[in-house]
């Protein structure tokens, strides 16, 4: 009897502001706060509660802030510790991380990736320090950081070429990282780690969680969100994807960076709804906790 | 002390190839030749402070000035980690940092240090520092990209860098860590086949190094915007160290230029450039964009409401808010000036008051409140010039206790008030009330007076005195 196929059992858009991190005081973070951004951090729970009693091996995540130029990279070494200090926000977040790689999955979606024609590398440098989009994503979703990752580096063609080429490319890099997956026999859950609008404050309260504070930086910003949303919620993601050049443009959006036009095509571009776990603004971005639930949708081949 | 200055500007590389990988193309051998020749030429100079504005630590809530005294990691850059680790420990200057911070805050910047072990120091910095600074003996800095700050707030940046460089009597070496054309080959090459990404590239990078070679920075600053649509991704940390590095040389365009090395590292444009402030001769040509001295952009976002909240509770019966006005500005600093916290901030740049010799000369003032900015008396229009009550007679307190505030912060006394010429918006309505205000303050110590019918004052009040004392040691 042959491998049963692998699948993807969720996927998700799962952003990463350190500010979630610090507002929650986890023993890994250095500074302490009083609270915050609850809105998001609960809709993080109920994505954690709504996937609690789904079996899956890896976790397989996009970072906007492991930014490559030349290539799309993958972590290559099976562990990595240390210490990651936000270089924007360092007042919030100093992270003690210690998390383990799928390497086996991240070099068959390497290769997968180099045959389809796409530059990529692994990254197999152990003084390497893991991006803190990564961490603050991977902590969030997965607090017990008991399941291995697949970390793949945020090509950044948008800023290169265009919108548009970020997308050809990020939806190949999402076919192939299916194929990979369903030829592992894995059970996966796959994350891109970013916001949706992200025109920043350019100051800070003097308690950053101070929610009095905490707001949508224009209407604009608000409008596109909502409409974004809206295509995840009603099923419409192949929406998303044909808007991708104008809300990335005009909400300065971190799709910039090609987490969710790779999520969609990793999914597939998914028909069914996504479910909206949360919305909230962090320092004027506009956030969302957004879970596609392929387990229900989609049928295992054994 | 007030005798620091910049004693030289270097544009260098920003990518690890310089460090980690030279022996591998002759390009890169002669980047970090040049990088050992700029390291030789600081000491020869005697310097004794770096300053590092790096293109790869872009920043959001204003600028970040690294303030750990001795920042140690491993640096393994996002693309290049199959070329190797940087170890390193710094040598910061954490005291200068605390005072450019705070000059920071003074010109209207957001700004905050960082001090936090094993805080990431970019890429760009670690490789200016480790082959700049090689054994640590020369302290430094390092300023962080603000990918929102436009020309006029870099420029404030470096202004506030060269207020502290002068009270502390430095000598500084200005550094702008960054690529000239950025665009990298998108795919993996061999060290062999590096070269500049496309002949449009190598076009502007020679035209940027000839006008480096003449010494014109304010011309490349003043084409900065022109060069990163050219020749640059459009990420978020434009072209704009720049701006920064011409205003630290106070934007001349006869600076003595030298182009140390020209080469290309993965397809992007790295140069090492000395420009030196000794004059070239050939004459500063220049078209100029405004200078500007003080940051008013966009800041305080969060504070709109509880600024009108205190606004509110700050109002009473003869005192009303003004916020049709002006923009405030920070008094300026100069020998003689005098300035102080308890009188209103000026709407342009000039002290509040200087004093020459055993004479004391007053800026113009008015009734606003410090702190407040309130008008007591109400202001005489609102924001749509739509005319307003108000009392003259509040109002000409309001000035006789500003000027008292800025009289005794000189050491003098009202007493010694000499002349006063008065600015009234409307003689006829309120010269009256003026009048006797003044009988009961200024008109018993009896300085000869002028009162003049003007059109308008700059914020909408209706009374201005200029004062001058007489206070002989």
């Amino acid at each position: 009897m042959g491998m049963a196929k692998g699948q993807i059992v969720a996927g998700c858009l799962a952003p990463h502001p350190p500010h979630l991190v610090y507002a929650e005081n986890p023993p890994q973070n250095e500074p302490v706060a009083e609270g915050g951004w609850e809105q998001l951090r609960w809709g993080y729970e109920r994505l954690r509660a709504s996937l609690a009693d789904i079996d899956y091996d890896a976790i397989v995540l996009l970072s906007p802030h492991w930014q490559t130029y030349v290539g799309t990279h993958f972590l290559g070494l099976e562990h990595f510790e240390g210490l990651s200090v936000d270089p924007i926000f360092p007042n919030l977040f100093r992270y003690h991380y210690n998390m383990n790689v799928d390497v086996e999955l991240a070099k068959a979606i390497h290769d997968e990736a180099e045959a389809a024609g796409l530059p990529v590398k692994m990254m197999e440098n152990p003084d390497f320090r893991v991006d803190y989009g990564t961490i603050t994503t991977g902590h969030l979703f997965n607090p017990e950081w008991d399941k291995p990752l697949v970390v793949i580096s945020s090509n950044r063609s948008t800023a290169y070429y265009s919108v548009e080429v970020m997308q050809e490319i990020m939806i190949e890099l999402g076919k192939v990282t299916r194929k990979a997956i369903e030829a592992s026999g894995k059970r996966v859950v796959v994350l891109a780690s970013n916001s949706l609008s992200h025109r920043h404050f350019t100051t800070e309260s003097e308690v950053p969680e101070d929610m009095s504070k905490e707001h949508i930086t224009s209407h604009a910003m608000h409008l596109w969100d909502m409409r974004i949303i809206d295509y995840m919620r009603s099923g419409q993601a192949q929406r998303i994807l044909d808007e991708m050049p104008e809300f990335t443009e005009q909400a300065i959006a971190e799709s910039d960076g090609g987490g969710l036009s790779w999520l969609l095509s990793t999914l597939d571009v998914p028909d069914y709804p996504a479910i909206l776990h949360g919305y909230g603004t962090i320092i004027g971005t506009g956030n969302a906790v957004v879970e596609w639930p392929c387990h229900a949708h989609e049928v295992s081949e054994a | 002390m007030s005798s620091g200055e910049v004693v030289a500007s270097f544009v260098v590389p920003v990518h690890p190839h310089t460090v980690l990988a030279p022996d591998q193309n002759p390009g890169w051998q002669r980047l970090r030749d040049a990088f050992d020749e700029a390291a030789q030429t600081i000491r020869d100079l005697e310097a004794d402070l770096l300053i590092v504005y790096s293109t790869t630590w872009p920043s959001i809530i204003g600028h970040q000035i690294q303030s750990d005294p001795n920042p140690e990691w491993v640096m393994v850059d996002h693309d290049f980690h199959d070329l190797g680790s940087i170890p390193y420990s710094f040598n910061i200057d954490a005291e200068f940092a605390h005072a450019w911070d705070e000059a920071n805050r003074k010109r209207g910047l957001q700004s905050r240090c960082v001090n936090y072990k094993g805080f990431p120091i970019d890429v760009g910095s670690v490789v200016a520092l480790t082959l700049l600074n090689p054994d640590n003996s020369i302290p430094a800095v390092i300023v962080s990209s603000n990918m929102y700050a436009n020309r006029s707030e870099t420029t404030v940046l470096a202004k506030s860098c060269l207020d502290v460089i002068k009270a502390q009597g430095r000598r500084a070496v200005a550094i702008t860590a960054m690529s000239l054309s950025n665009r990298m080959f998108t795919d993996f090459i061999s060290p062999q086949d590096d070269k500049i990404h496309s002949l449009k590239d190598d076009e502007w990078n020679r035209k940027i190094l000839e006008f480096f070679k003449q010494g014109r920075l304010e011309d490349v600053g003043q084409l900065s915007r022109t060069i990163h649509q050219q020749i640059r991704v459009q990420k978020v940390v434009a072209f704009k160290p720049m701006w920064w590095l011409s205003a630290m040389n106070g934007n001349r365009n006869d600076l003595t230029g030298r182009v140390m090395a020209y080469e290309a590292i993965h397809g992007a444009g790295g140069a090492v450039v000395h420009l030196d402030p000794a004059s070239s001769g050939v004459g500063d040509k220049e078209y100029d964009e405004d200078d500007v001295e003080y940051y008013h952009g966009e800041r305080d976002v969060l504070d709109i409401v509880e600024e009108d909240q205190v606004q509110s509770q700050t109002n009473d019966e003869v005192t009303e808010e003004t916020s049709n006005g002006p923009d405030l500005w920070e008094p300026t600093e100069a020998k003689g000036s005098v300035n102080t916290t308890t009188a209103p901030k000026p709407v342009g740049a000039y002290p509040h008051a200087r004093r020459v010799g055993d004479m004391l000369f007053l800026s113009g003032v008015g009734p606003r409140q410090p702190g407040t900015n309130a008008i007591p008396g109400g202001p005489i229009h609102d924001k749509n010039g739509e005319p307003l009550p108000y009392d003259i007679k509040a109002q000409t307190r309001a000035v006789v206790e500003n000027v008292k505030r800025i009289v005794e912060e000189a050491g003098a006394t009202m007493e010694q008030v000499v002349d006063v010429t008065t600015f009234l918006v409307d003689m006829k309505r309120d010269f009256q009330g003026y009048n006797e205000v003044w009988a009961e303050t200024l008109g018993k110590v009896g300085p000869t007076r002028t009162t003049l019918a003007i059109d308008a004052l700059p914020t909408p009040i209706a009374v201005e005195m200029k004062v001058i004392v007489h206070m002989p040691a």
